[in-house]
């Protein structure tokens, strides 16, 4: 066990008392594609920023009083505190009231809450990640982990897949990634014409993205689900090979599916779920899957361990 | 809240004449308890603050069969002569609304705070044996998992519980298959079980010792004691309904493509009854309530149902937006994974479900269906680690093919 993700006492949440909120505010809006944008949220109180930890695919019940609570992965760099990076889409009334307070806007924080990816017991092996659209913010922590400890894994790979390349996450961050040896492969649902027309500075970091294969002016990228990339991908050992999965239902129960066929092991395989979210605690019963509570028994899942229930429609 | 768990038999117990009943109320009230018992109201018997006796369904009794609830005058003057009604402890212990957490602005920043309510301490009076191991159930979801429910935990170890052993059955009672009654174990302070004069009176905790020890009660004597066995005995003589558990997680999360699963979704009206009624349902969603500064807002919990359509909302569209998914999710939830969630069934057979349904849905009938006719099955894994290892897909025994893939 490496331990690099072990957390012996997460901070944040009482226990006794998981319906109070910390009080928090919103210090930065990074745009980061149409309707999606990171904000980085300080807790206020400077103790309990400082001692808030958590484990990469754990997930914060964000709260903007008088409308309600959303359950938001946390899309940073787990060893540091504060701020917490969330990667947010806009998609309904609670996102959009968020987007339209921006920075400065004062909100409640719950968490950390769930499970984490298997960083720990990827030690040795290789790993694959394999993400859809916004997938890709949940799965942000574990590459910071994977690379700020590089030399205890093998081959470190990202497979990303976004509707249209405007859609593509944190396309600054992949050259760093590259450097840091994470082989990063894109493939888009669509190329679209306009792509050439965002050749401008990322607004979250300032840097023009030339360089990058994934910024050129017109996309001459792959076109295609994930799942494809995921075949061509030659296996060095897949017995030997952890992947890890987040992003729409339908992607990841097709990555799981590939990943068998190439070999790699039901207990080497995890996925993050997800469901109506409502105390993040197992108190409420509203994240129901099968027998599972996505908040306390996941969100992060093996393969194996809600394989039969994956097929179940409306379950 | 009781300190000891010992089997009842092993209690000391006495005598208590009908008309000292009073007593004990009054000692509960002398000490600082809000006494809550069985009263009649609307034409049922439910559970509300009670001060005297006389407001005890005295000489009533109740008629329940699926989708059917009435009450009938009895020959007799019993405190206790009737089953369960529609009420259960839970809306005590976890109210139906309660404040979960505040927020105030002050100074362009939210001030979250815990509510600092009061709760009245609880003492109630006539709790069944179905209703004793559905407190425990319901302990086990709010007390003794990661993460405590502070609500829950304030009024339920402030508790004071009298339960009452079952002297009849309805039709709908099934508590000897669940294994939870109709015989009071344990869970109590002081546990009664009604003769023709009086109550015999078990203790079942040092708190019901020190009480019991200011009531003006008799040893029991021989024919005392036999009556109120002759009494236990008749509730269990009278259970006929029956439900076969026998590996019944696996045979549920096994079937869940079962064709049972529409035929009682053109029957049930998702009408959320059965969850509103029983006494282990823990459902429940919070609403933001603010004042009309928008300064000041609560944050409200109240009682939701998986029958409920937007209870499975998720981005902009219902996961299971059908009768057929949501009596399922409702009927594997209470009977299969909460073996795996909580280390016990979620159901008691208290039969409240049968009863309020008001198409008379039998939720044993469902489970003999399914068990009657295996569709397809998923093997699952045992209990045991069940969740820890790798089921696979297969084809049951009888040959038929498992069911299409939804993917």
């Amino acid at each position: 066990m490496l331990g690099v993700t072990r957390v012996d006492a997460p901070a944040g949440c009482d226990p006794a008392n998981p319906w109070l909120a910390l009080s928090a505010v919103v210090d930065e809006v990074l745009a980061e594609t149409p309707g999606v944008a990171t904000y980085r949220i300080r807790i206020q109180d400077e103790d309990a920023a400082r001692r808030f930890r958590y484990r990469p695919g754990q997930f914060n019940m964000l709260y903007l009083p008088g409308l309600g609570e959303i359950a938001i992965s946390i899309s940073g760099d787990p060893s540091i505190a504060s701020p917490l990076p969330h990667t947010i889409r806009e998609a309904g009334r609670i996102t959009q009231a968020l987007a339209k307070m921006g920075t400065g806007a004062p909100i409640g924080l719950r968490g950390p809450f769930g499970t984490s990816w298997p960083v720990d017991d990827c030690a040795g092996k290789d790993v694959i990640l394999v993400a859809g659209g916004i997938g890709l913010a949940p799965l942000r922590p574990a590459i910071y982990t994977l690379l700020a400890n590089r030399p205890h894994f093998g081959e470190l790979t990202l497979l990303y897949g976004a509707r249209t390349p405007d859609d593509l996450l944190y396309t600054c961050e992949f050259d760093d990634w590259r450097k840091k040896g994470l082989t990063v492969f894109t493939t888009v649902d669509r190329a679209t014409r306009g792509w050439h027309a965002h050749v401008r500075p990322h607004p979250g970091c300032g840097q023009f993205q030339f360089p990058l294969e994934e910024n050129r002016g017109a996309w001459t990228g792959n076109v295609g689900v994930v799942t494809l990339l995921l075949e061509r991908l030659r296996l060095g050992r897949p017995r030997e090979t952890v992947l890890i999965t987040c992003g729409p239902e339908i992607m990841m129960w097709y990555t799981t599916q590939t990943a068998r066929g190439l070999g790699l092991s039901e207990t080497n395989l995890w996925m993050s779920w997800e469901r109506n979210m409502n105390c993040a605690v197992g108190l409420c019963g509203h994240c129901q899957f099968g027998p599972k509570f996505i908040c306390k028994d996941g969100p992060v899942f093996r393969y194996d361990r809600i394989a039969p229930f994956l097929e179940v429609k409306s379950l | 809240m009781p300190e000891v768990e010992q089997p009842s038999d092993s209690h000391p117990t006495a005598f208590l004449p009908t008309a000292d009943l009073q007593i004990l109320i009054d000692r509960l009230m002398d000490d600082g308890f809000q006494v809550v018992g069985p009263t009649v109201d609307q034409g049922a018997i439910v559970y509300d603050e009670i001060r005297s006796i006389q407001e005890l369904p005295r000489g009533w009794t109740d008629l329940q069969e699926a989708g059917k609830y009435r009450l009938k005058r009895r020959d007799d003057d019993a405190c206790f002569g009737f089953v369960v009604g529609p009420h259960s402890w839970k809306r005590f212990l976890f109210p139906p609304m309660a404040q979960v957490a505040s927020a105030d602005r002050v100074d362009a920043a939210w001030v979250m705070r815990t509510p600092t309510d009061d709760p009245p301490r609880y003492a109630f009076l006539g709790v069944r044996a179905c209703e004793l191991a559905a407190i425990d159930v319901q302990d086990k979801v709010f007390l003794r998992g990661p993460y405590v429910d502070p609500i829950y935990k304030k009024r339920r170890e402030a508790a004071f519980i009298i339960a009452v052993n079952c002297t009849q059955a309805a039709p709908t009672c099934f508590c000897t298959s669940m294994k939870t009654g109709p015989r009071c174990k344990s869970g109590f302070d002081l546990a009664l079980t009604e003769i023709r004069d009086g109550f015999l009176l078990e203790i079942g905790s040092q708190a019901g010792r020190t009480l019991a020890d200011r009531l003006p009660t008799s040893p029991a004597t021989q024919p005392q004691l036999e009556a109120a066995e002759a009494a236990r005995h008749r509730a269990v003589e009278q259970i006929t309904k029956t439900l076969d558990t026998t590996d019944i997680r696996n045979l549920l999360l096994g079937n869940l493509e079962h064709p049972r699963w529409n035929e009682v979704a053109k029957r049930c009206l998702s009408c959320t009854n059965c969850t509103m009624v029983c006494p282990t349902c823990f459902c429940s969603s919070v609403v933001e309530v603010a004042d009309l500064t928008g300064d000041h807002v609560e944050r409200q919990r109240q009682w939701d149902s998986c029958f409920n359509s937007d209870f499975s909302y998720m981005n902009g569209g219902v996961v299971r937006n059908d009768i057929s998914s949501r009596y399922r999710q409702w009927l594997t939830h209470k009977l299969a994974s909460w073996h795996d969630q909580f280390g016990s069934s979620g159901c008691v057979g208290c039969g409240r479900c049968i009863t309020w349904c008001p198409v008379g849905i039998d939720l044993t009938e469902e489970v003999a269906a399914i068990r009657g006719k295996k569709f397809a099955s998923i093997s699952l894994v045992q209990l045991d680690g069940g969740n820890q290892q790798a089921p696979t897909r297969s084809a049951d025994s009888s040959g038929e093919a498992p069911p299409p893939c939804s993917a």
